[in-house]
């Protein structure tokens, strides 16, 4: 065991997804409706798969945990999705964005994964528009395209500031037309609570309804597990109140890899923090960034008044304002990728230049006002200017937003091989919980075409090729032995929360997690910050298991144990993702090692000893994990500094 | 900022409800509505006075459509064209009551204190809230242009979150307005020309299956609706359902 074999297709790039679509192995229609498969989550990587396979004739059971598959958070992508069609005829191609996506992500992403994410992403947007998405279109009936950060070329879909909106209903829709012709049958408010194994390979998981906390069983000949990232260990995110780490994990500790925790994304837009009562920060998203220059005062003194209340921006003339991205990447100005543009928010606040709470900047709007009139501001914007007008009470129009980075997405995840399988047979990884196709940063509007790409284009030829083998499986009744052992450590996790009757609540605990990460295992991150974060992890797990307060019993809709489920393995997974950004002694993408940058500031990637992904074993409790080691072969790509002066 | 809340509260489906009443102090004009629950629930954990008072949200960002509370007799609160987790207690005054419920009607069952059961639109949704595309064997996008009006129209109709208000708002607790943005959205697209005709019919069968009531023209759903879904929708899905009656050649 612990060899990663990725299973990457021989041959040229361009070739390798046709050469494995035309060799996988395929199962009969009669003996497909005898396969079971599990999807958990109904994102856009869950529900389009679920759809999918369900459509193939599969006997498909999805669950979630809101009460409609429709609210996965999938829902609240604001800007966009990709796709190398080229429409507006601008230099695009599959090339293009499988290059983009790579450098995007800093040289840290498996060629042929994102190569066939490239190759798929117009398949996307064509059965979305058949799926009857409204994006976006000209006067001329044809869609329309704008730009996103990383790109020279206008390659995003939208659907007004709701594409991720109009993408998961449209999955949605396809997920009820498979209910309703009974392929698929749907479990809403049920959490995944552990992963059943029996003979090594995934056979079922073990789920909490959220209604009355009851313990159940589900068998599966395979498992796909499309749960989302664990921005939330942070606490403050752009993340849902629920989205969780809880089932990647509880996957991790029945054997399947977890490869670069560290590579967390922190969006440069979102609102500032002002209270300590805040539940989640709000994303303003990237498409301002077209329009929107962002500036700090030039002057110290400037910068002071403004936070005491004695200036405000408009107080600054124009030869005071430092337009710092524009200063130092002028080729990519305000448009540069999402990490380069939160740490150079962050060198100026550290510095001494940040406004409001001194952790800010200014988005402003002025020039695209003079330039293009209030009006079609209004236009491009305007749900975007309301919403933030809505949570601050300042009218964007008139003084420049103030927003500051936030986290955002997880690159990490479940490693995962060519066929999205983890390192466990039978249980595959889909859409943000795996670590596949992004590297050490995510481009603006890659997301969506990741989740859509893996559930509706990816996942149906690569399960299939698994499930064929399994045709002369019977279904295992849920009695067998491995369900009573999976469902006993449920059981047994609950009574021991319920059992603490301590003096905390879960938020108390996750508050005191967020911070301790965002502080040092943030956006900056150094040795000494990171040596001492692991111990304050460790300590805070113990404090939980000792003081935890959590009234009410499980036969209840109990949000408190939800939530303290979700905390114990939050704060294990927080410990994985300072150790591995501990181990990781280079700076790319979303991972920021302050001893490893350049003169200028920026980061400084060591190809020599780093270019590889880092995925994580499970010991045991008590047990240091062990790092596997997956090489990254660039074929294709002749790997370089990225430049975006 | 000090508020005096009344909250219902109902242990399960079965149990009988009632209004307890919190005091709450000391809350930022900043906070959002429901940041001021969250407060309310670590008073209320930490002061030994009750359990915390439960009710669904998730995005907290106007878009999931999980939030939904009936403040102080309105759907999603005081304000216009906002979900309940967009509200913020600067829309209040110091010293106010506020009295918080669930949804009020009989397809939307409580499951506990502010929780209610809202799979009936899912069921709705199932019986034709879509186009029959499996995956693959699509034409290219771009090879039926749709007019920018249309795609502007089925796009605003598409807005709808789900939340249930406009049945909350009715009073009549019909669904008129979440199921015709449904099949408005189709009806203005060539792609769902097709199904049409089927779909309008089943839709609105569903939903009188599942105890909605009628609509009776006074819209307050259209009034109290946080994605400003318009009632231009449901004489669309009028239209389409007598055309469907009388030209339908199915059964």
């Amino acid at each position: 065991m612990a060899t990663l074999n990725s299973k990457i297709p021989e041959g040229p790039l361009s070739e390798k997804w046709t050469k494995y679509k035309a060799s996988q192995k395929l199962v009969n229609p009669a003996n497909k409706r005898k396969l079971d498969v599990i999807v958990v989550g109904t994102g856009l990587a869950g529900a389009s798969a679920a759809a999918s396979l369900g459509a193939l004739g599969f006997n498909v059971k999805v669950f979630c945990i809101q009460d409609s598959p429709r609210r996965a958070h999938s829902i609240a992508a604001q800007g966009g999705i990709n796709a190398a069609k080229n429409y507006p005829n601008d230099g695009d191609s599959v090339g293009r964005l499988f290059y983009d996506t790579i450098k995007g992500g800093d040289y840290r992403a498996r060629e042929a994964n994102v190569y066939r994410l490239a190759e798929v992403s117009n398949s996307i947007i064509d059965q979305c528009v058949a799926q009857g998405v409204p994006f976006a279109r000209e006067y001329s009936g044809y869609l329309a395209n704008r730009s996103f950060g990383g790109a020279q070329v206008s390659r995003t879909f939208y659907a007004k500031g709701q594409t991720g909106q109009q993408l998961l209903l449209g999955a949605y829709s396809a997920l009820s037309q498979q209910i309703k012709a009974g392929t698929v049958k749907m479990y809403a408010r049920k959490e995944m609570e552990n992963l059943v194994i029996i003979d090594g390979k995934a056979r079922g998981i073990i789920t909490r309804d959220v209604k009355t906390g009851e313990i159940e069983r589900w068998f599966g000949h395979c498992v796909i597990l499309a749960t989302g990232g664990y921005g939330n260990v942070y606490y403050l995110s752009t993340n849902a109140m629920n989205s969780n780490g809880s089932a990647a994990w509880q996957c991790y500790k029945k054997g399947a890899f977890f490869a670069n925790p560290c590579y967390v994304q922190i969006h440069p837009t979102c609102i500032p923090v002002h209270g300590d009562y805040q539940s989640k920060l709000t994303l303003m998203s990237e498409s301002l960034r077209n329009d929107g220059r962002i500036w700090v005062p030039k002057k110290k003194e400037d910068a002071e008044a403004i936070r005491k209340g004695e200036k405000t921006a408009n107080d600054i003339d124009e030869q005071d304002r430092d337009y710092y991205l524009e200063r130092r990447y002028p080729a990519f100005g305000n448009l540069v990728p999402r990490d380069i543009a939160s740490r150079a928010a962050k060198e100026r606040c550290d510095a001494g230049y940040g406004v409001g709470t001194g952790k800010a900047v200014f988005l402003d709007f002025k020039d695209a006002i003079n330039r293009l009139g209030k009006d079609k501001v209004e236009e491009r914007y305007g749900n975007l200017f309301q919403m933030y007008q809505k949570i601050t009470d300042d009218n964007p129009y008139e003084t420049p937003m103030m927003i500051y980075p936030a986290v955002h997405y997880t690159m990490g995840g479940l490693w995962v091989d060519y066929e999205l399988q983890t390192t466990i047979d039978g249980l595959f990884a889909a859409g943000e919980c795996n670590f596949s196709d992004h590297g050490a940063n995510r481009l603006g509007a890659s997301a969506l075409m990741q989740g859509l790409a893996d559930g509706y284009f990816v996942l149906p030829y690569t399960v299939q090729n698994y499930l064929s083998a399994e045709i002369y499986n019977a279904p295992i009744p849920t009695t067998h032995e491995a369900f009573d052992l999976a469902e006993k450590e449920v059981n047994e996790k609950i009574a021991k929360i319920l059992s603490v009757k301590g003096n905390r609540t879960v938020d108390s605990f996750q508050k005191e997690l967020g911070h301790i990460m965002w502080e040092k295992v943030g956006m900056g991150r150094n040795k000494e910050g990171l040596t001492e974060a692991i111990p304050m992890i460790k300590a805070l797990k113990e404090e939980f298991w000792k003081n935890v307060r959590v009234d009410e019993a499980n036969e209840c809709m109990n949000p408190e144990l939800e939530k303290a489920l979700r905390f114990a393995d939050h704060v294990e997974l927080a410990e994985l993702l300072a150790m591995d950004a501990l181990q990781r002694e280079e700076s790319c993408g979303g991972h920021f090692r302050e001893e490893h940058q350049t003169e200028e500031g920026e980061a400084k990637r060591d190809d020599e000893n780093f270019m590889f992904v880092g995925a994580w074993q499970y010991k045991g409790e008590g047990s240091e994990p062990e790092l596997h080691k997956e090489d990254l072969n660039y074929e294709f790509i002749k790997v370089q500094q990225r430049n975006y002066k | 900022m000090d508020f005096t809340l009344k909250i219902w509260r109902q242990e399960n489906a079965q149990a009988k409800g009632r209004f307890e009443t919190y005091k709450l102090t000391g809350i930022s004009p900043d906070c959002s509505f429901l940041e001021m629950l969250d407060i309310l629930n670590e008073t209320l954990i930490n002061d030994n006075i009750a359990h915390p008072v439960v009710f669904d949200n998730d995005c907290r960002e106007g878009i999931c459509g999980m939030c939904g509370l009936y403040i102080n007799g309105r759907p999603h609160g005081p304000d216009d064209g906002v979900t309940t987790c967009q509200l913020h207690m600067r829309r209040f005054h110091d010293g106010d009551t506020i009295t918080i419920e669930p949804w009020r009607a009989r397809p939307f069952p409580v499951i506990k204190d502010l929780v209610v059961d809202r799979s009936a639109f899912d069921k709705i949704i199932q019986e034709g809230g879509y186009i029959s595309a499996t995956t693959g064997g699509v034409p290219d996008a771009n090879a039926i242009p749709i007019p920018k009006q249309d795609a502007d129209e089925a796009m605003d109709a598409a807005s709808c979150i789900g939340c249930g208000a406009c049945v909350a708002a009715c009073k009549n607790a019909s669904a008129m307005l979440f199921v015709s943005a449904k099949v408005s959205q189709f009806a203005l697209l060539p792609q769902g020309k097709p199904e049409a005709k089927k779909r309008v019919v089943k839709m609105i069968k569903k939903m009188d299956d599942l105890g909605f009531g009628a609509c009776t023209n006074t819209y307050a759903c259209e009034a109290e609706c946080p994605k400003s879904i318009k009632r231009t929708n449901i004489a669309r899905m009028n239209r389409e359902f007598i055309c469907s009656k009388l030209t339908s050649s199915e059964e």
